[in-house]
């Protein structure tokens, strides 16, 4: 090795600036820790490589509590969107999802320039090639492939999925990372030699192709809502009002299919190139026509990549199948009959860890002050990595000022069941979070985030004094309301019958209570304000969760019962130095688990693929003892 | 998710059950006081979750507006009790009937079944026990937990399992309908109507409900054997009630058939409860109403565990006799032949396949034999074959009750029109606790479903 040279030195050291690393770098940095955010390219800072849009069922819900938490990513969609859509109303307020088309160049812009305007906070191009430990394996600092040391306490590894990274499609296979960008040759051979296994997942994109070439007028347009709802709970929604710009559905069919299984024998996927698993839930075209062979024509959504380009983005149909089969099966579809390809689609593998091998901080187990976050975890999806990294990068600051990390649990936040679940359960395929993965999501609620984490987000440090309070009015007329709805009764007047008959629900006879009747299926709080002669004038936000609360009291109680059943089991701590060895009558299997996972409490334990039942009970006599 | 059985509440008959003058319902975890308290009415003062630790109240207990029986409740807050958790006792009458009703009121109410040997456990657990007395315990609970669970699944019948996973996978697929719908919003797969999942969660709460009547071991064990005495009239059937009630002085209750036609008398054979089923009236040895329908004896046939077929030795046999024996073919069923103290006329040629007793009411002959073919058949056979196998299949039954209720949720949720979301919840819950008898998991169940019958994604 040549001589190195000692650059700058920081506290935190953030590798690559995806989604998990903007959020990390910013969130060490504003608390006040000095930190370099190092990527191959300073123009890929905040890219989105995939689909244009943040958000959308569960993913939703992430960037909201992202948000509640301090973190960026909800400000950045909100200043960068250009088509917002509330999904899921009327399937339940728990799985309302918000989902926005994002200007994906803007939201590169604008992510670059809040990183470069932050305080502590050090923007530098450069490839890491190796971390240094010292011999009590901790963390002392990163060196770049210009043979640059940079001393560090902490470090979050956030590479995406550009560690030794390919692409490939048809018979082309190409060293490099996602949209062309250089990938990481160096930094897999330094975590080998640090003790850390790698795995090897698979992820694939769609074509992008050019707008004058596609007829719109084939498809079924889909506009943005008129009423908008901003991500960041800082914005009001005349903070965001724009104008709109629309997707288009249109979808597969038998001459699309027929093109695809006679070229099946040419995609790297099925000639057994391809090593990485991919994901079940974002399938190529080529998988879903196979796996799903009786379906007849398959949904694609064509969605603008940006305000300021051609290229749009062919939703549903990635592939790895040669660029000439590409281009005549996407030629195929009703609109796009002229389609000429700007950006071929690919499939991309890349190397990423088994999160078993993180606590719930997101630190390594086993080496001191590293910490990881995103896709190189195993898991799939922008927002899904930018609340890993928003949780490193606090994580990794806690570290440097020697204080407990932040850890959140399955009843607080989908950021703690995404945890939870990476880090307890095998990993087969590339995690993506889903609501169903929620056990108690009716009081994980989008609409409540704020409610649910602002109090962390400040006590920690990444929410401001104003804000803070803010949101302790909020929540305090919230309180007020429920309390004053809770004691009102409704006279059995004229008046009072008429509106419920025009709003098609039953008379009442003798007085009848308001909460009762905001729980009838057919009225709102909203609805009743004609009859609610005391009520006082209150924001929309606090009139929706005076709604929600009081109208899905009795199943959000059964909710917070199973709740206090969870606490207890994460309540009953498990030491970190317990020799599994020494517990009497646990299976083989589930020592092996239990060791290798080193759970910090029963509940954890009891999560843990191949643990049963009967293992805990074993092991909470042992502790007993 | 997995289930770890310490911190919810629990209770068990904490007497021998069927015998002396009292029967001890116990009740101990975090809930213990607030489920008695719903279930228990003092005769005067203050609620029970407003007393003092330690004391006695004595009141009434009453489930949905039923009075289950008159009781003593002790009331012990955590931590001088037994398992260190609230606990609470009720005292009930003795005999079966009392005791199971009480039970049960308390199960759906919120606790659940004790399991072998849990409130030592959770004596031990949470540090009642010392260091040498544990040891002991450890092995009790190796043996209860582990070999329990298996024995239970081992034991389970091979006909239930299979209803059970095919009634999950009836609800998986509904669940399955639902979240690939939420979590794929903009996906085009027909989505589930109300009145789909209504009629789907129909189906499935019919046969949770068929499984619970279904009969199985823990109910004859907890109320009693069903048997009904078949015959025409004047065979004896009375006198033969009557000689059995008689002789067996442990009436437990007697229970007026409000609801229904018939009398129910429970006795107790050596061990074994029966509970006789008074065909409209056979007591009563006025003749004329003694004479039930064909019709009315198959129902009564069906719904009994074991039917006790009487025919008359004295007299030829006549075509309603041969119907009453085609009708309880299926069942378990002794046929008696009384009697047998007058002159035979009956064609044996005919019954003697059917392994019949001949008796005499009258004479009391061969009434031992018959008392000695009901243990047989029932003690050898499925009942007390060991007490595991009863309890783990009341455990069972237990999971039944949740299952059902939670689709009765379900249903309550449709027809008030809630969102699917609320649909899914009470859905997760049932197929949650169906998966409790075969000991299966639900989450990756559900990812799993979602992505094999759907084609989703970007």
């Amino acid at each position: 090795m040549s001589q190195l040279y000692e650059a700058e030195s920081a506290d935190v050291v953030v590798i690559g600036a995806g989604h998990a690393g903007c959020e990390a770098a910013l969130a060490a940095a504003r608390l006040g820790l000095s930190t370099i955010i190092f990527t191959i390219n300073l123009d890929s800072i905040g890219m989105m490589p995939c689909n244009p849009n943040i958000g959308g069922s569960s993913k939703g819900h992430l960037v909201r509590e992202i948000d509640a938490l301090g973190g960026e990513m909800g400000k950045n969609i909100d200043k960068t969107y250009i088509q917002s859509r509330m999904l899921n109303l009327g399937k339940g307020p728990a799985v309302y999802s918000l989902r926005a088309q994002a200007d994906k160049n803007r939201y590169h812009m604008e992510m670059k320039r809040t990183l470069e305007n932050t305080d502590n906070l050090y923007v530098r191009q450069g490839e890491v090639v190796d971390i240094l430990t010292d011999e009590n394996n901790n963390v002392t600092g990163v060196v770049t492939e210009s043979n640059a040391l940079y001393p560090c306490r902490a470090v979050v590894i956030c590479t995406g999925t550009y560690l030794q990274a390919r692409c490939l499609y048809g018979d082309t296979i190409i060293q490099s990372g996602p949209n062309g960008l250089r990938g990481s040759s160096h930094l897999s051979e330094c975590l080998k030699r640090l003790g850390v296994p790698l795995m090897r997942y698979k992820t694939g994109t769609p074509a992008r192709i050019d707008k004058r070439t596609v007829d719109f007028s084939k498809m079924q347009e889909q506009k943005g809502d008129e009423k908008l709802v901003p991500f960041s709970f800082e914005n009001r929604p005349e903070d965001i009002a724009r104008e709109q710009v629309s997707c288009y559905l249109t979808y597969t069919n038998q001459k699309t299919h027929d093109i695809i299984r006679a070229n099946l024998d040419r995609s790297p996927l099925y000639s057994g190139v391809i090593e990485g698993t991919g994901p079940r839930y974002c399938p190529s075209i080529e998988d879903k026509v196979v796996r799903f062979a009786d379906k007849d024509r398959h949904q694609i959504f064509i969605e603008p990549e940006g305000e300021d380009t051609n290229e749009l983005y062919v939703s549903g149909m990635s592939s790895s199948l040669p660029e000439d089969v590409q281009r005549d099966m996407y030629r195929t579809l009703p609109g796009l009959e002229h389609c000429r390809i700007m950006r071929t689609a690919y499939a991309i593998e890349y190397d990423c860890i088994s999160a078993n091998l993180l606590k719930l901080s997101l630190e390594f187990k086993d080496i001191h002050g590293l910490f990881s976050a995103g896709q190189f975890n195993g898991t799939s999806g922008y927002e899904e990595a930018a609340a890993q990294g928003l949780i490193g990068g606090i994580n990794a600051a806690m570290y440097c000022m020697s204080k407990p990390p932040l850890i959140l649990d399955r009843s607080q936040a989908y950021i703690g069941v995404l945890i939870d679940d990476i880090i307890n359960k095998e990993s087969r395929e590339p995690y993506r979070m889903m609501t169903s993965r929620a056990e108690y999501r009716l009081l994980l609620r989008q609409d409540n985030a704020d409610l649910r984490l602002t109090e962390i987000g400040h006590e920690i440090g990444l929410i401001s004094d104003e804000r803070y309070n803010r949101f302790l009015e909020k929540k305090q007329s919230i309180e007020k309301e429920i309390k004053r709805v809770n004691g009102v009764n409704i006279a059995p007047s004229e008046k009072a019958n008429d509106l419920l008959t025009s709003l098609g629900t039953a008379e009442i006879s003798t007085g009848a209570k308001l909460s009762e009747l905001i729980r009838r299926p057919e009225l709102t709080y909203d609805l009743l304000a004609p009859i609610d002669e005391a009520r006082p004038e209150l924001s929309d936000e606090v009139r929706e969760q005076v709604n929600i609360q009081i109208k899905y009291d009795g199943y959000i109680k059964r909710k917070l019962k199973q709740v206090e059943q969870f606490k207890k089991l994460e309540e009953k701590k498990i030491p970190e130095d317990i020799n599994y060895d020494e517990v009497m009558g646990l299976r083989i299997e589930a020592r092996q688990k239990l060791a290798a996972v080193r759970p910090v409490s029963i509940g954890q334990a009891s999560r843990i693929s191949g643990v049963s039942p009967a293992d805990v009970n074993m092991l909470l006599v042992h502790l007993e003892r | 998710m997995l289930k770890v059985n310490l911190d919810d509440t629990i209770a068990a008959i904490s007497t021998p059950v069927g015998s002396g003058g009292i029967s001890i319902v116990r009740i101990s975890g975090s809930e213990a006081i607030e489920i008695a308290n719903k279930l228990f009415i003092p005769r005067k003062g203050k609620p029970l979750a407003e007393r003092k630790s330690h004391t006695i109240s004595y009141g009434n207990l009453v489930y949905k507006g039923e009075v289950c029986d008159e009781v003593l409740v002790s009331l012990m807050r955590a931590p001088n009790t037994y398992t260190r958790e609230d606990v609470v006792e009720i005292n009930c009458h003795g005999g079966i009937r009392a005791v199971t009703a009480v039970l049960e009121a308390v199960l759906k109410s919120g606790a659940r079944l004790a399991e072998p040997g849990e409130f030592t456990k959770r004596a031990f657990l949470n540090g009642r026990l010392d260091l040498t007395q544990a040891e002991a315990v450890i092995d009790i609970i190796n043996a209860k937990t582990d070999k329990s669970r298996e024995a239970a699944l081992k034991r389970l019948d091979g006909r239930l399992c299979r209803k059970i996973k095919a009634l999950r996978e009836d609800i998986l697929t509904m669940i399955a309908h639902i979240e690939a719908a939420i979590d794929y919003p903009e996906h085009d797969d027909e989505t589930m109507t109300y009145s789909m999942i209504a009629d789907g969660v129909h189906r499935v709460s019919g046969a949770v409900q068929g499984l619970i009547d279904g009969a199985d071991i823990g109910r004859i064990y907890n109320e009693g054997i069903k048997t009904v005495i078949l015959g025409r009239p004047n065979v004896g059937k009375s006198s033969l009630l009557n000689a059995v009630i008689d002789e067996e002085r442990a009436i437990v209750t007697d229970i007026p058939g409000t609801t229904r036609d018939v009398l129910e008398e429970l006795i107790n054979i050596g061990g074994i409860p029966l509970k006789l089923i008074d065909t409209a009236g056979i007591r009563d040895t006025d003749n004329a109403i003694e004479k039930i329908g064909v019709e009315k004896s198959r129902k009564l046939a069906e719904e009994a565990d074991l039917v006790l077929l009487m025919l008359d030795g004295s007299r030829k046999m006549t075509d309603e006799d041969r119907e009453l024996i085609s009708l309880s073919e299926n069942k378990k069923r002794i046929i008696l032949i009384n009697k047998t103290d007058l002159e035979q006329n009956i064609a044996l040629d005919e019954i003697s396949t059917l392994d019949p007793i001949f008796v005499s009411v009258k004479t009391d002959m061969g009434i031992e034999q018959l008392y000695d073919r009901i243990k047989e058949m029932f003690l050898k056979g499925d009942i007390a074959e060991n007490d595991e196998a009863l309890i783990s299949n009341e455990r069972n039954k237990n999971s039944l009750y949740k299952a059902k209720l939670h689709l009765d949720n379900v249903l309550e949720t449709v027809n008030n029109r809630m969102p699917e979301d609320f649909i899914s919840m009470d859905l997760t819950q049932a197929y949650e606790s169906l998966g409790e008898i075969t000991g299966e998991s639900l989450e990756e169940d559900i990812i799993d479903k979602i992505f094999s019958e759907f084609c989703l994604g970007k």
